[in-house]
């Protein structure tokens, strides 16, 4: 299945390449494409009921030595502030989040405040990001993963694909 | 209703190697009578958060059991967490809920719903295996021992009797925000 530019199929593999063990979830908009690759590639889907759970979960499958990604929404994002503040960053959490870029817009222009806000606020809390739009984009995974390891800290990629009726 | 010295009495007689994160008051009380203080991690500085963390590591560490010691004044900030968990249904999993139907740390003031919350209904609704609600201290010190070795996911819903405090709930976040990422590297190397 494809939305935009982004196999999911690519997509799951380049995470699952990781060693990621436990994907978090609440299926999205954006991400809603890759949720049956993911259940078949051997990585655990954890689904949650709201998106500020998403960290404190990753938060404790880290604890019991397991490498959790979580995949949620921009808006799902801003519900979970506190525990990037208390859990992500505050316990040095080398976490990689994949974030539904509601309202993405190449050109940036986009009447969607989730999208409006997303970078900003990943700015204010110095968390680093990528976003991915095309399949050969994908290698900014691993960068990403790189990174959060290194600066043990939480890293986003932010997943651009613009939506695409069908 | 039950104090919090025996509530915890009562989950250290038959904790093991058990992994007890909590939060809030119960943390307090909790760090007073732990005797494996290395397995044990306050996270006052995420309220609501205690049941998801735990979770998380009873998830990842299956083998282990794991004892989350929530508040009521938390767990109303992150209730969806008892279906997410229900969903999963861990059977290393054990919430234990304190129930004193307020915010004592900030003076007693009450929780939503308060006396209205029926908490094992909302549990066994959400997928939980067992739930079980005391308000005797007896009867909880007597079915501890055998409801921890069940296989959960399994609330325990205690009512408390209030420790009303004012201005010690910043000062126990900052302990707690001292202590946790220590505390949780600590339970990652026992999990190792």
């Amino acid at each position: 299945m494809t939305t935009g530019g982004l196999t999911a199929s690519a997509m799951v593999e380049h995470i699952a390449a990781q060693g990621v063990t436990h994907i978090v979830t609440l299926p999205d908009s954006e991400t809603n494409f890759m949720y049956d690759s993911m259940t078949e590639s051997g990585m655990e889907v954890v689904q949650i009921s709201r998106e500020g759970e998403a960290i404190a979960i990753a938060a404790g499958l880290w604890i019991a030595n397991q490498k959790p990604a979580i995949m949620i929404q921009n808006s799902g994002l801003f519900e979970s502030g506190d525990a990037l503040r208390g859990l992500g960053i505050g316990i040095d959490l080398p976490l990689v989040m994949f974030i539904g870029y509601r309202g993405y817009t190449r050109h940036g222009d986009t009447p969607d405040s989730a999208a409006q806000f997303l970078e900003p606020f990943l700015h204010t809390w110095g968390t680093p990001y990528w976003i991915v739009e095309k399949d050969d984009e994908l290698d900014r995974i691993g960068l990403a993963f790189k990174k959060a390891e290194e600066t043990s800290k939480p890293v986003a990629v932010l997943i651009g694909a613009e939506y695409v009726s069908v | 209703m039950i104090d919090y010295q025996d509530v915890s009495a009562a989950i250290q007689r038959e904790r093991g190697d058990a992994v007890v994160v909590t939060a809030m008051t119960q943390g307090q009380f909790w760090k007073e009578a732990s005797d494996r203080p290395e397995l044990d991690i306050p996270t006052n500085n995420s309220m609501g958060k205690v049941s998801s963390i735990g979770f998380g590591i009873a998830l990842g560490a299956p083998g282990r059991k794991v004892i989350a010691l929530d508040g009521d004044g938390s767990l109303i900030m992150n209730l969806g967490s008892l279906i997410s968990i229900g969903g999963k249904a861990p059977k290393n999993f054990y919430h234990v809920l304190y129930d004193n139907g307020m915010y004592a740390i900030t003076g007693g003031q009450p929780i939503a719903g308060a006396g209205n919350i029926d908490w094992t209904g909302l549990a066994m609704a959400s997928g939980y295996r067992a739930a079980y609600s005391f308000e005797d201290t007896e009867e909880m010190a007597t079915e501890m021992p055998r409801i921890l070795s069940e296989p959960g996911p399994v609330l325990i819903h205690v009512k408390v009797k209030p420790v009303i405090t004012t201005n010690l709930g910043v000062i126990q976040t900052w302990e707690s925000n001292a202590v946790m990422p220590a505390q949780m590297r600590s339970v990652k190397a026992a999990l190792a």
